[in-house]
């Protein structure tokens, strides 16, 4: 007669439960079943024949057992009850449902449980450090009423919860009771359980938890903290609880983690889990270790399921995760540059920050007429096509796809007062974003293109009112973005300090001194052509402060030996 | 949302229920074996016409998956997809030659089918070159997920249709019947989907792939939608408001998360890009039976004479789940 039984409570897949019944009974442990009142008279018939001839096997009392509700509990020391009472020779029970599944032989279970024949097993924590509650009923599980069940009549519950909260009403916990909380499932000594029932306040104490809330998850764990001698504050039945506090279920994908996991039981099977009932349902000593439990690979592989339900992936919008704004937990997946004006000012820019950076550089992404991806390409990664009318239709949606679909590889591209604009709020907020402005460069195209100069003019006035605009938004409280902006004068003067400082903060780990500078465009006469763009009667302030300069070939050769002073 | 509003999506789903009960006078039962259908089973339900050569892959792939029974409308078949069906036995059909548009491109039809015979089942409503993926298929079968959605309280699943073509032009490698169309049409596009918020219906609009890409690339706002919501687990009360794209009641829509999560979610591969495309497409042109007077099987028609090859470089091969949950074009959400 071995030394552990099992109180086990059944209410659905009974054929698994019996299943796993038998294989305790013939293993030699004494099993009482509970079977919830709920299940049908013939599927129980059925669950009791299935059961028939073995000796070990007792049915308890059925009692009505609906989630988070007293009848659980009731089943449970009904069960208990007959199983101390009927089988003396029992030192531990086991407390396991019908959809558990032993993982290791019973032998290895009675041979640890015999190293430690004082131990309770069973997890206890009081209220104010449990972490898993659902509802955001913790401490008031033990303060409220709670007469209607939650999974049935969520509206009258809510309501009652609401109701009480208002008018104050509490009620006292029993003295001499500190509510804990823990898993469900135990592993109790024969010592604790005739303790905890002999108790000659018991009946109080039952009066008490008929009106807590999961009263299942809070009885045994805290009358054993009168009454045990040792605690270990555990389950050693390995049961999983995602975000909205249900079970997670094992598959038999989940074979060899299960069997890696050296856990005695598992909770909570598919009923249709074929291979994993066919593979741990033996007493085959072949598999035995003897090793302690060690859930940590499963506790692992949950926990990442918990955090993409609640969390997802940063930067990625797709049919199932659709993040209202300030939600997205990163609007894109990874960091990006957005070089502004450094094209016109640079003859080579996009070229020169290749081989600065050793990645791919975009030219003007929103350009009205096409994507300007790297390298001229069509089709970028992931099939983005160069259509401008498909990014226009969408032109978040294009760079969030953009980042996602070049996860791994920094990306780079030319931004200015030409392009789309509708982007830009979306930049500005993106904290992903590092945009770099040389306020006014676009005058440098048009300073030196040949073409009419009305036609100039009115250019320059449109471009500097959208970038006007575009500067407002860059500096508004809303941004996010890493947004750094220079005059056009100011960044002529000394243009190797920014750029060194841009490329240290885009690859920080290949950081060295910049060697070749991009090619400034020339600039000679740059001032005098403003200075006919104000006779002209435009204001262009967005240059900044353009020495009004007699002599432009004094400015560029001061600029050049500038950057030579920097690379030194 | 006002009460209004609320009340005018009330009255549209009654009026499509009605709809649905009218129209489906027009099906005639071919074989009606439904009293085969046991509780729990989960049920496929499916319009087509003249698909003879997909049926045997179609049927093998779904009934591994562990699909218990399917209600099939046949649409005036002339190639023998009736007779085939009618002798598989689990397979209930009826058959009409009323017009496929008239019934709102098949919905009245299988909206009747389900409210008649799905309540309180999943039920899968796909078209026959449409593949239900969804994560751990190659470990679990079907019964696994609805099990798992049952203990979540999740009553609908949402699938976005994945667009598959071969490299090369669409006729190089005739499909051959019970081949898995895969083997042929093994590409798809990664990453060039736009998705919108239809506030009035609560889903997100989804389009792109290489329909966009290629056959919608001036105008990409007439590009089809890609969204869906193929597995339901259905009560008399619901419809399907437009094709499988979304249902009412409007909460079945939401099935993307708001607050910067992921939910589960799965994937239609959509094996339309086979040798059979263009002569389907010439065919359905003529017909005029589509969507949006034909607009997408003109593009097509179009578009596959100046250039019919969809691959490009960045097409990606199809492997299997676990690649479409990391390209992050479907989710595991918290199951694990």
């Amino acid at each position: 007669m071995s030394r552990v039984g099992f109180v086990m409570l059944c209410h659905t897949a009974l054929d698994r439960a019996a299943q796993v019944a038998r294989h305790w009974a013939e293993s030699g442990c004494p099993v009482v079943v509970h079977v919830d009142r709920r299940v049908p008279r013939a599927d129980h018939a059925a669950f009791v024949a299935a059961l028939e001839g073995l000796p070990q096997v007792r049915h308890a009392p059925r009692h009505r057992c609906e989630w988070g509700t007293w009848g659980i509990v009731a089943a449970t020391l009904a069960a208990t009850r007959i199983l101390l009472a009927e089988f003396p020779a029992v030192r531990h029970a086991y407390l396991a449902s019908g959809s558990c599944l032993p993982l290791r032989p019973v032998q290895e279970l009675q041979a640890y449980l015999d190293g430690k024949p004082d131990t309770d097993f069973i997890e206890s924590v009081t209220t104010a450090d449990v972490a898993w509650t659902v509802g955001g009923l913790d401490s008031e599980r033990f303060t409220l009423r709670f007469p209607f069940a939650w999974k049935r009549r969520r509206w009258l519950f809510d309501l009652s919860v609401a109701l009480q909260r208002r008018l104050g009403l509490r009620r006292a916990v029993p003295k001499g009771l500190v509510p804990h909380l823990g898993s469900q499932w135990w592993c109790l000594t024969r010592r604790t359980l005739e303790s905890i029932l002999a108790d000659p306040r018991l009946p109080e104490y039952d009066r008490y938890f008929r009106q807590v809330w999961i009263p299942d998850e809070s009885y045994f764990q805290t009358l054993v903290r009168l009454h045990a001698r040792r605690i270990e504050s555990r389950s050693l039945t390995l049961s999983k609880f995602d975000f909205q506090g249900k079970p997670h279920i094992f598959y038999d994908d989940h074979l060899q983690l299960l069997r890696r996991s050296d856990c005695f039981m598992a909770r909570k099977i598919w009923p249709k889990a074929n291979k994993l009932y066919a593979s741990f349902l033996s007493n085959d000593p072949q598999v035995t270790k003897n090793a302690e439990p060690n859930p940590g690979k499963i506790d692992k592989l949950f926990s990442k399921a918990v955090e993409r339900r609640t969390r997802g992936r940063p930067g990625l919008r797709m049919q199932s995760r659709f993040p209202n704004q300030g939600w997205e937990n990163g609007m894109t997946c990874a960091p990006y540059s957005v070089f502004e004006g450094f094209a016109d000012l640079f003859e080579g820019f996009a070229i020169w920050l290749e081989k600065t950076l050793g990645g791919r550089v975009h030219g003007h992404l929103f350009a009205p007429d096409r994507v300007e991806f790297a390298g001229g390409e069509r089709i970028y990664n992931g099939a983005l096509s160069d259509s401008a009318a498909i990014r226009d239709y969408d032109p978040e949606g294009f760079l969030i796809s953009l980042i996602w679909n070049t996860r791994g590889e920094r990306q780079c591209f030319q931004f200015g007062p030409a392009d789309r604009q509708d982007i830009a709020w979306f930049l500005a907020r993106d904290s992903n974003a590092q945009i770099s402005v040389v306020t006014g460069a676009w005058a440098v195209p048009l300073f030196r293109s040949t073409r009419d100069f009305a036609e100039v003019r009115a250019a320059a006035a449109r471009l500097q009112a959208v970038e006007a605009r575009h500067l407002e938004i860059l500096r508004s409280p809303h941004t996010r973005a890493r947004v750094r902006i220079w005059s056009l004068a100011e960044f002529v003067e000394a243009p190797m300090e920014p750029l060194q400082i841009l490329m240290d903060e885009i690859a920080p780990r290949n950081a060295r001194r910049l060697t070749a500078a991009p090619r400034m465009a020339d600039l000679t006469g740059f001032a005098a052509f403003l200075q006919r763009l104000r006779d002209e009667g435009m204001n262009p302030w967005l240059m900044g402060d353009f020495p009004h300069d007699p002599d432009p070939a004094v400015l560029a050769g001061a600029a050049r030996h500038r950057s030579a002073a920097a690379l030194r | 949302m006002g009460v209004l509003t609320a009340y005018g999506l009330r009255l549209q789903r009654k009026r499509w229920r009605i709809r649905a009960r009218l129209k489906a006078r027009a099906l005639e039962p071919v074989a009606d074996r439904t009293a085969a259908i046991r509780p729990g089973m989960i049920l496929l339900f499916s319009t087509l016409r003249n698909e003879r050569i997909r049926l045997p892959w179609f049927f093998r792939y779904y009934r591994g998956l562990g699909i218990g029974h399917f209600l099939i409308v046949d649409n005036d078949s002339d190639d023998g997809s009736r007779e085939w069906l009618a002798d598989q036995a689990d397979v209930s059909l009826w058959t009409t030659s009323a017009s496929y548009k008239r019934a709102r491109f098949g919905a009245d039809w299988l909206n009747a089918l389900a409210m008649r015979h799905g309540h309180g089942h999943w039920c899968l409503t796909v078209d026959v070159d449409e593949f239900l993926i969804y994560p751990f298929c190659d470990t679990r079968p079907l019964p696994a997920l609805t099990d798992w959605l049952d203990a979540s309280s999740i009553r609908s699943f949402p699938a976005m249709l994945l667009d598959m073509y071969p490299r090369g032009p669409l006729d190089a490698r005739p499909y051959r019947e019970g081949q898995d169309p895969f083997e042929i049409a093994e590409f798809f596009d990664s990453g060039n989907y736009t998705y919108r918020r239809n506030w009035k219906m609560g889903n997100l609009w989804i389009q792109g792939g290489p329909r966009a890409r290629v056959f919608f690339r001036d105008n990409p706002e007439r590009a089809p939608a890609l969204n869906k919501i193929p597995l339901v687990r259905w009560d008399r009360s619901f419809v399907y408001a437009s094709s499988t794209h979304m249902l009412l009641p409007r909460g079945l829509n939401l099935v993307f998360d708001e607050w910067g999560g992921e939910k589960a979610s799965g994937i239609l591969l959509h094996a339309k890009f086979l040798h059979t495309f263009s002569a389907k497409a010439a065919e359905e042109l003529e017909r005029r039976q589509h969507y949006a007077a034909s607009h997408e099987y003109r593009a097509y028609a179009a578009g596959l004479k100046d250039n019919p090859d969809l691959w490009c470089k960045w097409s990606e091969k199809y492997i299997n789940w676990r690649q479409l949950e990391i390209l992050g074009l479907m989710s595991k959400g918290n199951w694990a």
